[in-house]
Formats: C-alpha cells, structure tokens, sequence
C-alpha cells in the first residue's frame, strides 16, 4: 500500500507563562492510501493539535512544530505558507467539531462550497454552482436546490455537518482530517454521518484521518487506530488489533471504562487518577501513574516501541522480555463472545 | 434492591409548554405519566429536544408544570400549603449538573460550595460540626480535607463533578435528579463517577434520576429506562427488556445507531435505518410524532395518537404496531 501522509517526530511545544508546554511530544505514524486511520484519546492527549499542525493550522508563537509531516514529497512543515494554502482546502481538508462554528453564519452555503472550487480549481462561478448542487446531493440533501441559497442558521445540526463534508469535499482531496465530526450529533445523527463518510470514502478514495474520544466510532468507522496519551501514541494497530488483542494497559483502561449495552452492572474497570501535566512531562512512561502493573523502569525510563506484528506496535515496559507476564483484565473482552451468541 | 411497593415520584399526564410568542407554543413535555420507585435508578434516554431535561427540571420545580400531576412521597408538589412543606421538600430533591464547569461559582470555596445548603436548612449548629461535615462529604465522594479551602479552578473536571454531587448529598436528600452529569467527561473520568454514584446509592440508600442521552451509560446504571422522543414517553421498562427486546421503533433504531467498541460485530450487524432530522416540538407531526422517521409508519399514525399502554407487565409503549 501507498503511503499519503507520512509523520515522524512530530513534537509541538507550546510557549506560555507557565513554561513549555509539550502538547504532542513525539509522533511516528504514517496514513495508508484509501484507508480511515482513528487517532483515539482523551482531552489533552494531544490528537486535536496533532491534526491541526498537519494543516498547519497551529500559529507561531506560541506553538512550535517540530519534525516532518511528509505528503507528495513536500514536508508540510517546511513548505512555504503560499505552497501550503494551494494544498490546504485542496489536497487536505478538514471538517470540524462543531458544524454551527465552522460554518460562516453571514454567508449563503452555496457561496461557501464555491468559495474553495473557484480558488482552487479555477471554476466559473457558474461551473461552481453546478458543482456544488452535485455535491449537496452526494451528500444527502433534501432540495438541494432551494436549500444552497439558505444560511447555516436554517439547518440543523446533523445538515451542517453534512454541508461541512460537501465544503472539505468539493476539490477531491487526497485526505480528509475529521476532527470529532459526530461528537456534537446526537447517535441516530451520528449514525448517518459515519454511513455517509464511508460511502464518500469509497466514492472518492479519500484517505481519512479521524480524531475521536469514542471507542464505538473508532470500531464503526476506523481501519487502523492510534492511541494516543499524553502527546505519545501508546499502541498503534489495525482496530482488530486493538480491540481484540490490546496490549498497552491504557488501551485496556480505555475498553474497560466503557459501560457495555450488554454486561453485567458490576462497577466499572475505572483508570483512577487524572492524566499528567504537560508543562512538566513525567520523566518515564507517561501512564505510570495511573497503571496498575507499574514496575520500577516504567518511573525511570520512557519505554520504546516493541513491534508485536507489522501493523502492530505498543511502547510498554511489560512488553520487555523480562518483565512479569500480565494479562489483560477478561472483562474487557466479554462484549465480543456475548454478542457472538 | 429497589421497593417495588413503594412509588417515591409519581407524575400523571405531566405538561410543560413554553409560550414563544403570542401564538406559538412550544411543548416541550406534552403528557408523560410514570412513576419512579424508592431506591432505584429510573434512566431517562433521548435526543437532544425529546424534553428529557425539562421532565428533570419540572420534577425539581426549577419549571411551573403546565398541567398534571406530580407527587413526591404522596404529596403534590405543585401545590405546597406552607412555606416549610415547600422547604423540606427542596431539600429532600437535589441535583446534579451536566457541566462541571458552569455550576459552581467561581468565587466560593469549596467548603462554602458545599455548607451553603447545609446553612440554608439549618441542618448544623456549630462551626464546628459544619467543617466536619464538609470534611466527611468530601472524604465520601473521593476527595480529601485539604480541599475544602480551594476554589473551583484548581480542580480538573472529573474533580468538580465530584464536588458537585456532594453538594447534593450535604443536605440527606432522598431524590437526586443526575441531568448527564457525565457527558462533559473524558471516558476514563466517566467510569469513576459513575461508580462513585452506585457506591453512593448503596451507601445513603438514594433514588436516582439518571437523565442522559447515551443509552449505554443509562443502561448500565439504570434499573428502569424510559425513552423519550420530541416531548412525549414513547417506552419504558427494566433495562433488560429494552435491551434484549425493545418494542417502539424509535428505542430499536436507537440501539441499532449506537457504535460498539467490537469492529467485528459493527462489521456485521443490521442497521434500523431511521431518516431525516428531529421535527421542530413547535410545530410536531400529527398524530405518532415519529411516524416522519418511521420505517413502519401506517395510514393510522398520522391521524390517531398511539396509546400509552403496558403491553407486557411492566413494559409499556405507546406505538400502533402493539394495537391488539
């Protein structure tokens, strides 16, 4: 498979006057052609900046991006910024959160599909309009010709978000940054917007990058999956991997916090305690804190990448050869054998 | 395990309307009748508009009901004779907020945030014994004494939440009213404060109403759950049954729309399509109000109201497919 996006060494820091705060502190990870990598995390882990200096979006200063994003031979941290605004909106694109801001609310929706057609492909405003009907269609909706001359206050929210997908559309990027696009819907809204994504997906080829908190999405939508804590990725792997054959304990902390639709009403595998300070980074493994099998190293030493298979990669003291074996909690794989019955 | 006998909330045919201007109406609750027993933890689910907060804010009188009944232990609290009647039953109902940001003030102490209902009710005497209490509140809900001098912003989110929730057991409340006191949470927070909240149940023997709109968290707190859509109750039973076989068309597509942590299952399993958005509560479909995103939808739900009927004990519903 083809690489589109190629990230290594990624660090962005952050001036304040506080000290410097490390948001993302290290990142190797690649994108595959055609394929939806999830970038899974709790708020702060760093998922959302990592996203935004792929678009360059992080403003400097405070931020400073270090390390290389490669795309088509450019690296996207070193291209000019005039470079850049010809690729942003046009070879990347990004959807947002919230639907209601990201849209310009004084501004036809029409006119903000068009906007990135006429400047970047060369449309006629003409050829744009045609386009941009063509596009509210593919997307699903309803008279579509009356409603791209309405505002963004006139939809609702599961609309807006389904303009905001025709807008990072309209120029056939190469890839997609989502960026919590269903936090702000509601499940049967949520449900819809993902069907539509992997529908575009396999219209268009787009290879996606979706940032989540939500195990669920990440298992609905997802190809592969990176975990993220603290600015690191922890465990990186197919969702497969992940899901059935976790080897990070964070990973196994995240699985067993969620109430399952199913289980049993005993109390939930809680991760106790409260994610690391970035301004000051804990010197060793970033989770130790919180870990039930903490070992002396883990204090001491950050743990390097064990490879477990080729798609497959957790950074874990407990993956050494000489450390204890540990097996995940059981409950954590319960859901899977239920649902198979 | 929770009473069956005893019905601690009882709300009949319960109304809640907004008037918007002078025509419009909006109704936000429009008819929902259901008890909820002593001792359990009745779930309510929904979207974002079903009326599922204003139920919670209606029950606590923070809203005038419109019209019906509610009782609290017997007693209709819309219509309280004494001021002290209305007293004790404020503190016998508290609440727990959805953003653990916005519902403590800035501006007090912790200690202060928590006594404020204490002093309000008199419940304590000395100085004294109000720190201790304080002190006992805060070590019940995981946090320590040295925390009672501090100010909210020093405290991270899951902290707060935990804050909150002993402001509401400071005053011996029998009824917690918990509007998504978690969605504001990270997952991993999540899962401690929802222990903590059945810990607490089991220890202070409470009566939970859970509000929130991700059904597996209510699932898996609730001993019963009702669902509501666009105002109205459209079914309610234990929690197993509206896991394992949901009647109403809309809890079906519901469960179908959540996404399960196991790609393998996601990979096979049926969706229950449900279309379109939510109608506007101001201007709702005659008739079912879903019959618009329907799959099933019949000639007779655009022109008759379905029923509120138990079809099974305990399992009630209100949709024209369980006509017998």
């Amino acid at each position: 498979m083809n690489k589109v996006l190629d990230v290594n060494g990624l660090k962005v820091t952050f001036k304040s006057f506080d000290g410097d705060v490390q948001a993302v502190r290290g990142l190797d990870f690649y994108l595959n052609e055609k394929e939806t990598l999830a970038i899974v995390g709790e708020s702060g882990s760093g998922k959302s900046v990592t996203s935004q200096s792929i678009m360059r979006l992080i403003s400097s200063p405070p931020g400073i991006v270090e390390g290389s994003i490669m795309f088509e031979e450019k690296d996207l941290n070193e291209v000019s910024e005039k470079e850049m605004e010809s690729i942003r909106g046009k070879e990347i694109s990004m959807i947002f959160q919230d639907p209601m801001t990201s849209l310009n609310p004084t501004m036809r929706i029409g006119r903000q599909i068009t906007e990135g057609l006429i400047k970047h492909q060369n449309m006629t405003k003409k050829e744009a309009f045609n386009r941009a009907l063509q596009l509210l269609k593919l997307v699903g909706i309803p008279d579509s010709e009356e409603r791209i001359h309405q505002y963004a206050h006139q939809f609702s929210g599961g609309m807006r978000q389904r303009v905001v997908i025709a807008i990072a559309l309209a120029c056939n990027p190469k890839i997609l940054v989502a960026d919590e696009p269903t936090t702000a819907l509601d499940v049967t809204i949520q449900a819809q917007i993902l069907e539509l994504m992997k529908d575009l997906q396999q219209k268009t080829g787009t290879s996606i990058i979706l940032i989540t908190h939500d195990l669920g999405v990440v298992a609905k939508a997802a190809s592969r999956v990176a975990v993220m804590y603290s600015g690191k990725i922890v465990e990186t792997g197919t969702v497969d991997e992940i899901f059935y054959e976790p080897k990070h304990p964070y990973t196994w902390g995240l699985l067993g916090s969620m109430p399952k639709l199913d289980g049993s009403k005993e109390l939930l595998n809680a991760i106790p305690g409260t994610p690391p300070d970035l301004a000051n980074p804990p010197k060793g493994c970033p989770f130790v804190t919180r870990c039930p099998y903490a070992m002396n190293i883990c204090e001491e030493r950050n743990p390097e990448y064990t490879t477990i298979s080729d798609t497959h990669k957790s950074a874990c003291w407990l993956q050494e050869r000489l450390a204890p074996d540990v097996e995940p909690p059981q409950d954590i794989f319960i859901r899977r054998e239920d649902h198979a019955r | 395990m929770p009473d069956r006998l005893k019905k601690l909330i009882e709300l009949k045919n319960t109304k809640k309307h907004f008037s918007i201007d002078h025509r419009t109406v909006l109704k936000a609750v429009d008819g929902v009748t259901f008890d909820i027993y002593r001792g359990e933890t009745f779930g309510l689910v929904g979207e974002s508009g079903c009326g599922k907060t204003t139920v919670g804010r209606t029950l606590i009188r923070l809203y005038e009901a419109t019209d019906g009944q509610i009782y609290f232990n017997g007693e209709d609290i819309t219509s309280f004779k004494t001021a002290k009647k209305q007293k004790e039953f404020n503190r016998k109902i508290q609440m727990i907020f959805q953003d653990p940001y916005a519902s403590l003030n800035p501006r007090m102490t912790v200690m202060d945030i928590i006594s404020e209902g204490i002093d309000n009710h008199n419940l304590i005497r000395t100085k004294e014994e109000r720190n201790e209490r304080v002190h006992e509140l805060l070590r019940l809900v995981g946090l320590n004494k040295s925390h009672a001098n501090r100010y909210p912003h020093e405290f991270s989110g899951g902290q707060r939440q935990r804050i909150g929730i002993a402001r509401a057991l400071a005053v011996n409340p029998e009824f917690i009213i918990a509007d998504e006191p978690i969605s504001a949470l990270d997952v991993s927070i999540q899962a401690q404060v929802i222990n903590l909240l059945k810990k607490l149940q089991n220890e202070l023997d409470l009566t939970y109403l859970f509000i929130s709109h991700d059904l597996s968290v209510v699932k898996y707190i609730s001993d019963r759950i009702g669902v509501m859509y666009l105002g109205g109750m459209v079914e309610l039973a234990s929690s197993e049954d509206v896991y394992a076989k949901p009647l109403h068309p809309y809890t079906q597509a519901l469960l179908s729309a959540i996404p399960l942590a196991d790609p393998e299952l996601e990979r096979t399993k049926e969706q229950v399509p449900i279309k379109g958005d939510i109608p506007s509560p101001i201007n709702p479909p005659s008739g079912c109000r879903f019959r618009t995103r329907c799959p099933h939808a019949m000639d007779v739900c655009s022109k008759v109201v379905p029923t509120w009927r138990e079809y099974e004990e305990g399992h009630w519903v209100a949709c024209h497919l369980y006509n017998k």
